[in-house]
């Protein structure tokens, strides 16, 4: 039977009842007395010499309090990049100054010109439309290749060229790599674009600069996903005020997906300006400002060569990818191509041998950063599309295939440097043929072609390095931050306790998961226990939500502290019940002396911890809270098996996703009924990146895709009916609840089953189409089958 | 985007030529004209109101003409600055040969178009610059040969042929 209380029961989320009832609290509900308003005038060429910004009319307008320019920001800091990529000669890679504001030069559609600080928005809004500029529009570097040519404009004239890196990964396989091609029995090739995306949180950024002049205190309300990481980086690097003259808020947030990471233009301007102006200031993004001013997602391009042995035992795997850095590098933006996906290319296989060049580049686009997954959706895409590639071309069956070749035994050591702890591939394998009902798909196809339907079922692996990370081991690789978490557990005086998180929920029902592992280990009632988060003045040092490491790193600090709190509570209910501390055992809320009947309730002894009138005030402090930070001994390895099946209208290309089924391995679950929305919700973005979605560019470097009438979301009718599970657990091994993170798995492992079910359905109709490029739009999938 | 096509106008090649670098009349030739001042040699000053699928602006630009052969060819360009609805900036080779009827222009477009109109009106705009080119010359047309309505046909004729109001005033001016 279902547990109803603690881990692994399907608690309702109890953040819903403020998000379905119109009364959270988000940044942009949060207005302050006499408060400024801030619109930005943003670039609309993609590359160009500001030769002269005259702001003196807009300056006159009514209710303008000041415009600022480039030259206001002379001298304050850049937006820093958290990460730095070693290339593979040894050396660090090219690193461009990121102004708030745009000096000298601008470089992508949307980048800030000049802000305007008003009385309104609307009063703001005008005026920016008075400054007159002048902008010598100079050549636009769009396409990857074209930019590392040795004539291309350059985005950055102080750097040697567009080449940010060029990464190699692992630098010593490279010769045996290139070897095992050169001697294999086959060898499949595959070149393909992993399509730039948009993240399009449901609430758009929003900022609010506080200051007052007699603490001196600054204050940032913002859509963050992690706001420690926002104050270390805003007050340390850019605007230069001691951490203990800052906060940062991130109060309800409206989702993220990864690009509310990143430290913004923005939110330093309205801290910076709400401190020039004695006033607050705020910002509030539109949709159109949220296309060309959030970072970007994906954009590579890949080609991948897969080598196998007359038993089709693959041997060998070389990749070369260009990977779109966009104008500037977003705070996390050169992990992406590199550690968060060279390090995945071996997926859920034993390929004793693989090389990866990564060459990230910079353009005339808008930044491109960490988006749901960042980086192994795009090691899983090429490495499931080549793999199904070479299933047809050896006429073999793709499962059979993926599960020849699967990592049976851990710890698995890859080639690219990480460590499985554990897994069951054939067992997720198993669980995803039984739900998706392989053996019924035949008689499915025919139904499909007795209708003039082609029916095509895909299939694909993946898996993901989660719970990130190790702070010594990312340190190595070059990040410039730790990556550890912290959690403080402070139990009140009558026994309910609040729990302050570094870990920041805008989406993911900490609120609910998080209290029913402290309800489990303590044997209380979830209601008992709420979270605290997103509050630097609040909370703890922790490192905030993404890389699906909640959890597994924020959750397995608040289990430390919650072992220290019960450490201390079994000292004071053994001074309560006069035995030793050795025979107290808790269990449903009671302190215990083992053995016997003697027990005293958990709220007595945290009475008696905050009124210490019977207490060893000898031994031990009153009071009981205890503070814990955790840093993972290693990633977690989420993984899995997926199935599409689609529909194709031979037609007019229209592809219908008709069933999909993901079959997870999570390791330990908290809460079943937040893992299936996460997968839900996974799987409609990786979806919607299979069909629907792309960033688009011109040759100019115009943004053509920049509302939702031309950038086309998921909807409802897109996607079906999930068959998802994830009754295949294999704990992991090294943190202490066994789990391994879930909130990115439906968007990595999606889209190769939805190509490989639309390639399926073509060859089944008699069309041998080996690859089509995302989103497979009913033109491109049309335009294939022609020939 | 790139866009190119012929008229025959039935005038002689001197007085398209004229009508080209004639304020007034492509003042009245550019749809949405709502202003336009200058002189050919210095430039022209315009401003025209415009709807591209959703963005309706008000874009304040220049026209220049240069590599000036006349009466054979000419360069124009154009730029135009829309506030929050962005810009447009294009050129236009321009051909003017002799023929039987009168004069045939062939121009080859080359137009583009930033900032707000390139991020939500890129499905609509080469249908949309088509249409502008197209009512250009039409316009244009008719300035210069009257207009192609029959009805209005034989009343033309009654007082001595159709003509347009440009070739009605260069000739009266002659």
């Amino acid at each position: 039977m279902p547990k109803d209380h603690g881990i692994g029961a399907a608690s309702k989320r109890r953040e819903d009842v403020r998000f379905l009832t119109g009364t959270g609290n988000y940044t942009d509900d949060i207005n302050l007395p006499r408060q400024l308003y801030v619109h930005f005038l943003r670039s609309d060429i993609a590359h160009g010499e500001i030769r002269h910004i005259d702001t003196s009319t807009a300056e006159g307008m009514p209710g303008v309090k000041r415009v600022f320019t480039g030259k206001d920001f002379e001298g304050v800091g850049g937006l820093p990049c958290g990460w730095q990529v070693t290339d593979r000669h040894g050396a660090p890679m090219q690193e461009p100054a990121h102004p708030v504001i745009a000096q000298g030069k601008v470089r992508h559609v949307g980048e800030i010109l000049a802000a305007v600080v008003a009385d309104s928005r609307e009063r703001a809004r005008d005026a920016a439309e008075a400054i007159e500029f002048d902008i010598a529009e100079l050549p636009a570097v769009v396409d990857m290749k074209a930019a590392l040519a040795s004539d291309a404009p350059k985005v950055h004239e102080d750097l040697t060229s567009n080449l940010c890196y060029d990464w190699g990964f692992v630098e010593d396989n490279r010769d045996k790599v290139d070897e095992a091609i050169r001697t294999a029995a086959h060898v499949t090739t595959l070149e393909l674009v992993n399509n730039r995306l948009v993240a399009n949180p449901m609430e758009p950024r929003v900022a609010v600069g506080d200051y007052h002049r007699a603490t001196d205190e600054s204050t940032l309300y913002t859509t963050s996903q992690n706001p420690h990481v926002i104050r270390l980086l805003m007050g340390a690097f850019v605007l230069g005020i001691p951490e203990h003259k800052l906060r940062v808020v991130a109060p309800d947030v409206g989702g993220g997906f990864g690009s509310k990471i990143f430290h913004y233009a923005e939110e330093a301007f309205v801290t910076f300006a709400a401190r020039q102006l004695g006033r607050p200031v705020k910002w509030t993004s539109t949709r159109s400002e949220a296309f060309m001013s959030d970072a970007h997602g994906r954009d590579h391009v890949t080609k991948i060569e897969l080598a196998l042995d007359a038993d089709h035992n693959f041997t060998a795997i070389r990749t070369e990818t260009h990977a779109n850095m966009g104008a500037y590098l977003s705070t996390f933006a050169p992990s992406v191509p590199t550690w968060l996906h060279g390090t995945l290319m071996a997926g859920n296989y034993r390929t004793p041998a693989i090389y990866v060049n990564v060459k990230a580049v910079f353009t005339n686009t808008v930044p491109v950063d960490a988006y749901r997954g960042a980086g192994r959706p795009e090691a899983t895409y090429q490495l499931e599309r080549v793999i199904d590639k070479a299933a047809r071309e050896l006429g073999v069956d793709p499962v059979e295939l993926r599960r020849k070749n699967f990592v049976t035994e851990f710890p698995y050591a890859t080639p690219v440097a990480v460590e499985y702890d554990t897994g069951d591939y054939n067992a997720t394998m198993d669980k995803l043929a039984e739900i998706a009902d392989f053996a019924g798909f035949e008689a499915r196809r025919k139904e499909s072609e007795a209708r003039g339907k082609l029916r095509g079922l895909g299939v694909n692996c993946y898996i993901e390095a989660c719970g990130i990370a190790p702070s010594n081991l990312v340190g190595q690789l070059g990040a410039r931050a730790g990556l550890y978490d912290a959690a403080t557990v402070r139990v009140n005086a009558t026994g309910s306790i609040s729990v302050m998180v570094g870990a920041h929920s805008h989406g993911q029902g900490h609120e609910t998961s998080f209290p029913q592992v402290i309800a489990e280990m303590l044997g209380i009632d979830e209601s008992q226990v709420d979270i605290v988060h997103g509050d630097t003045s609040k909370i703890p040092f922790g490192m905030g939500t993404y890389g699906s490491r909640s959890i597994a790193v924020c959750g397995s600090a608040m289990v430390r502290a919650t072992e220290k709190v019960i450490a201390k509570a079994k000292k004071i209910a053994a001074h309560l019940l006069e035995a030793s501390e050795a025979d107290i055992e808790l269990k449903d809320g009671q302190f215990t002396v083992a053995g016997t009947d003697k027990s005293v309730a958990w709220g007595d002894v945290t009475l008696a911890a905050y009124v210490p009138h019977n207490y060893p005030l000898e031994d031990i402090e009153p009071g009981l809270e205890e503070t814990a930070f955790y840093d993972p001994a290693n990633f977690t390895f989420p993984a899995g098996a997926y199935a599409c099946e689609v529909e194709v209208d031979p037609e007019t290309g229209k592809v219908t996703i008709e069933r999909f089924a993901a079959a997870d391995d999570f390791g330990n679950v908290i809460n079943p009924m937040i893992v299936d929305g996460q997968v839900h919700g996974g799987l409609a973005q990786g979806i919607g990146q299979a069909l629907l979605e792309n960033c688009a560019y011109d040759a100019n470097g115009q943004l053509v895709s920049a509302s939702y009438m031309d950038y086309a979301m998921p909807r409802a009718d897109d996607v079906p009916f999930y068959a998802v599970d994830h009754s295949c657990q294999t704990p992991c091994t090294h943190n202490p609840l066994g789990v391994k993170g879930c909130g990115e798995a439906g968007a990595i492992g999606s889209p190769p089953s939805v190509v490989n079910a639309v390639i399926d359905a073509l060859h089944s109709g008699g069309h041998k189409v080996a690859h089509i490029d995302m989103p497979l739009t009913p033109s491109r999938v049309w335009a294939a089958m022609q020939g | 985007m790139h866009m190119s096509g012929t008229r025959d106008i039935r005038a002689d090649r001197e007085t398209v030529w004229a009508a080209l670098l004639d304020a007034e009349v492509l003042k009245a030739s550019v749809p949405g004209c709502q202003e336009l001042d200058g002189t050919a040699e210095e430039g022209f000053h315009a401003t025209v109101t415009q709807k591209v699928g959703p963005v309706k602006a008000t874009f304040k630009g220049t026209v220049t003409l240069s590599e000036m052969k006349e009466p054979e060819s000419l360069h124009l360009a154009g730029e135009g600055k829309g506030g929050a609805a962005g810009f447009a900036k294009g050129g236009a080779d321009v051909t003017l040969e002799e023929t039987e009827e009168g004069t045939r222009l062939t121009y080859d477009v080359d137009a583009k178009v930033g900032g707000k109109l390139a991020q939500l009106g890129s499905r609509v705009i080469d249908g949309f610059a088509k249409k502008m080119a197209d009512q250009f010359f039409e316009r244009f047309q008719e300035a210069v040969e009257g207009p192609s309505d029959p009805e209005e046909a034989p009343e033309a004729e009654a007082t001595g042929g159709k003509k347009g109001w440009f070739k009605r005033l260069v000739k009266r001016d002659a």
